[in-house]
């Protein structure tokens, strides 16, 4: 089995880019005002370019590189969804329709910040060069966690709703007590913002200024449960309750949610304080390979925002700017390589034996463990034989 | 008269029944309404009985048990799902100190009638905290009630005696026998808190609760093929247990093997151990075995047929009794 693929992001900037003065001075201004503003954008639905895409410019590059990724992205997707149907994978959760809000994201901040995901974050482990079979590991059920945090600087997901927010929290607290500048980012979900924990950890952070970027992706649903029957007031606006800045985008502009996280990262790392991006998008799919968003949504609801495709915008965009067919035609191959790669890699995970799960659960020896597992191993010997 | 539903299919049977007769029954939890639950045990209710009973609440568990009992205190008898047994946790204080204690606290003169629906246990391939069994957290807390149905009829019966119950009754639902069929009787044969000797036995019991009697069903049928009269007992109730019936079965067999999912440190089967031990020590041949979990955190799906106890780890169980 292979572990090298081509993976997205190879040409991104380590560092997330700087801020322009004509971004600083949109933002900035916007910031002042706490009622809930109109998310920020600077492509609109049909790929043109919006008067403040225009004044503030956009970086063809860095639109082709997001794509690029958020194509490759949409690839893991789809290809995940048709091996959880073959029964390759148990579960799979579709981060279809809400790639521009993570490669966007992720893309604007430094490889040292550390994330914390929640679990519907594939395009985000994907920009931070983690291995398809290392996303796909916890919903093949071979392991309960993919990557090693420690390399790629993603936390291991966090799947019990809003919790990740308050170790976002905490890390952030060690960031700082260390003099580093790295921001801490984490992501979560409009319904996971009901939770406690979540607005725990707004406050805890505002209320140490520490230098976390709360990333929501408000992508309308929390499985059959609409957003307006979690909260009445914006996200964007709550954040601001709590004494955390709170910003506002198309989560389907992926040039928007880059500008919108590079201004805000550079906010927190130079010591603002915590800050809260709401990123309006859309769950297309269901809430999981088990789910049937038919019993509780409509089809118009859905066709709706079919038209706002984050990746058929900025495809507009890019062929507007001038972008040859060549560029898609190798995109599209790439793909293909990518698609294969994920396929065989899914095939070819294997996980632990339930032996290593005594040997995995405390740092310590402990009796308990050395006892079972030799009892378990007792066991699978007299099956075995 | 009965009728045939699957489990799953007779709490939402017994739910209904119990709505239709006490409007003060209201049912709340996440995407119970529309969606009717993520198994559908809720499916229907909110059409039936309308938005104001059938609560789609947003996503806080500690939320959900918290206004339940806001709720109880207000003269409604709540039942809230929790939507997976790994995500009671964000509720427990709310359960453990606040539903559990407020009789107590206040002298006895407020009674919190909730039911806290927790579908609960493995072996259906789920993802992490989608497979726990955490019933001894809750039975070790006074002031709480906690049951456990394993097939259509107690389920059907159970959930309404729960819920006409004055105290707080935490109702786990077996979820990988949600889909088993069974007959459902329109009367109900015991009480909440009464065990089921579903066999009788001379040779050894096993005592299992939810989703277990089944599997120790089976073993009690495989030890018959080698000529052994083994027992099974379906506790139904893991507070307060039904100590008189665990002493009969105990006197006559003089041996018994406890079954459950949940791993054994401090589990329910550690409880019946010491408690039928101290009330028959004299007519006991062996010492009573558990046979539950791994100590471990619930381990990956491919690793649930090792973790998880089977017939064969009954089985094994039940000849290390008789051979004492
Ligand atoms: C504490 C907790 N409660 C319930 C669940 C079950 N659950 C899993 S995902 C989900 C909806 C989450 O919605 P949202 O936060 O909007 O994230 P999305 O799935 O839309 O990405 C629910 C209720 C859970 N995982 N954790
Ligand atoms: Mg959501």
């Amino acid at each position: 089995m292979t572990l090298t693929v081509s993976l997205p992001a190879a040409d991104r900037d380590p560092e997330g880019g700087a801020v322009s003065t004509a971004l600083a001075t949109v933002l900035g201004a916007r910031q002042d005002d706490p009622r809930s503003v109109p998310p920020f954008q600077l492509i609109d639905e049909d790929g043109e370019p919006t008067a403040l895409g225009v004044s503030i410019g956009i970086d063809l590059n860095l639109a082709q590189e997001m794509h690029a990724d958020m194509v490759l992205a949409r690839r893991l997707d789809s290809e995940a969804l048709a091996l959880q149907r073959q029964g390759e994978l148990h579960l799979w959760l579709m981060s279809w329709g809400q790639e521009a809000a993570q490669v966007g994201s992720v893309r604007a901040v430094r490889d040292s910040d550390m994330i914390f995901p929640s679990y519907r974050e594939h395009a985000v482990a994907l920009c931070r060069r983690i291995a398809p079979a290392d996303i796909m590991r916890q919903w093949r059920g071979v392991s309960h966690s993919g990557w090693d945090p420690a390399e790629s600087k993603v936390h291991i997901n966090s799947l019990v709703l809003g919790t990740q927010t308050l170790h976002a929290t905490g890390y952030a607290a060690g960031v700082r007590m260390d003099r580093s500048d790295d921001v801490v980012l984490t992501y979560f979900g409009d319904g996971s913002a009901s939770q406690g924990d979540v607005n725990e950890a707004l406050n805890w952070a505002a209320a140490g200024s520490l230098p976390v970027l709360f990333f929501c992706q408000n992508n309308q649903w929390a499985i059959s449960t609409p957003t307006h029957t979690q909260m009445r007031t914006p996200l964007h606006v709550r954040a601001a309750g709590f004494g955390v800045t709170g910003y506002h985008v198309d989560g389907n502009d992926a040039m928007a949610v880059h500008a919108v996280t590079q201004y805000a990262a550079e906010q927190v790392r130079g010591g603002a304080g915590p800050a809260l991006i709401e990123a309006q998008t859309y769950r297309l799919a269901g809430h999981s390979s088990s789910d049937d968003p038919k019993r509780y949504r409509t089809e118009d609801d859905l066709a709706a925002w079919l038209k706002k495709d984050p990746i058929v915008r900025l495809e507009r965009f890019l062929r507007r700017a001038g972008v040859e067919d060549a560029h898609f035609e190798d995109l599209a191959a790439r793909e293909e390589a990518f698609a294969a790669t994920v396929r065989e890699q899914c095939k070819a995970l294997r996980g632990d034996d339930l032996a290593a799960v005594f040997d995995q659960t405390y740092a310590e020896a402990h009796p308990v463990m050395d006892r079972e597992k030799a009892e378990f191993l007792g066991r699978r010997d007299r099956t075995v034989a | 008269m009965t009728t045939t539903y699957s489990l799953g299919a007779a709490i939402n049977a017994g739910l209904r029944a119990a709505m239709a007769g006490d409007d003060k029954v209201v049912v709340m939890g996440e995407d119970v309404g529309t969606l009717g639950g993520v198994f559908r045990v809720t499916d229907g209710l909110v059409g039936e009985f309308g938005a104001d009973r059938v609560v789609d609440t947003p996503l806080a568990e500690s939320g959900i048990v918290g206004t339940a009992i806001g709720l109880a205190l207000r003269g409604y008898r709540p039942v809230c799902e929790i939507q997976f047994d790994g995500f009671v946790y964000p509720a427990f204080d709310q359960i453990v100190s606040q539903l559990a204690k407020m009789r107590a606290r206040s002298r006895g003169r407020l009674s919190l009638p909730v039911v806290i629906r927790i579908p609960v246990g493995g072996g259906i391939g789920a993802v992490e905290h989608h497979s726990e069994s955490n019933e001894a957290y809750f039975a070790h807390t006074a002031g709480l009630r906690v049951v456990s149905c394993s097939n259509p009829d107690d389920a059907f019966h159970m959930i309404q005696q729960a819920i006409a119950s004055d105290d707080p009754v935490i109702f786990y639902e077996p979820k990988r026998r949600y889909w088993d069929k069974g007959e459902v009787s329109t009367e109900p044969t015991r009480s909440l808190h009464e065990a089921a000797v579903l066999r009788e036995g001379s040779d050894c019991t096993l005592v299992a609760h939810g989703p277990t009697v089944a599997t120790a069903l089976a073993a009690a049928d495989a030890a018959r093929e080698d000529g052994f009269s083994i027992g099974v007992v379906d506790l139904r109730s893991l507070s307060p247990l039904d100590v008189p019936t665990l002493r009969k079965v105990a006197a006559e067999s003089h041996r018994m093997v406890v079954v459950h999912e949940a791993s054994t440190f401090l589990g329910i089967g550690a409880e019946i151990a010491a408690t039928v031990t101290e009330s028959c020590f004299y007519d006991l041949e062996a010492p009573v075995l558990r046979v539950g979990a791994y100590n471990l955190p619930y381990p990956p799906a491919h690793m649930e047929n090792d973790f998880l106890p089977d017939i064969d780890r009954v089985l094994e169980a039940v000849e290390t009794s008789l051979n004492f």
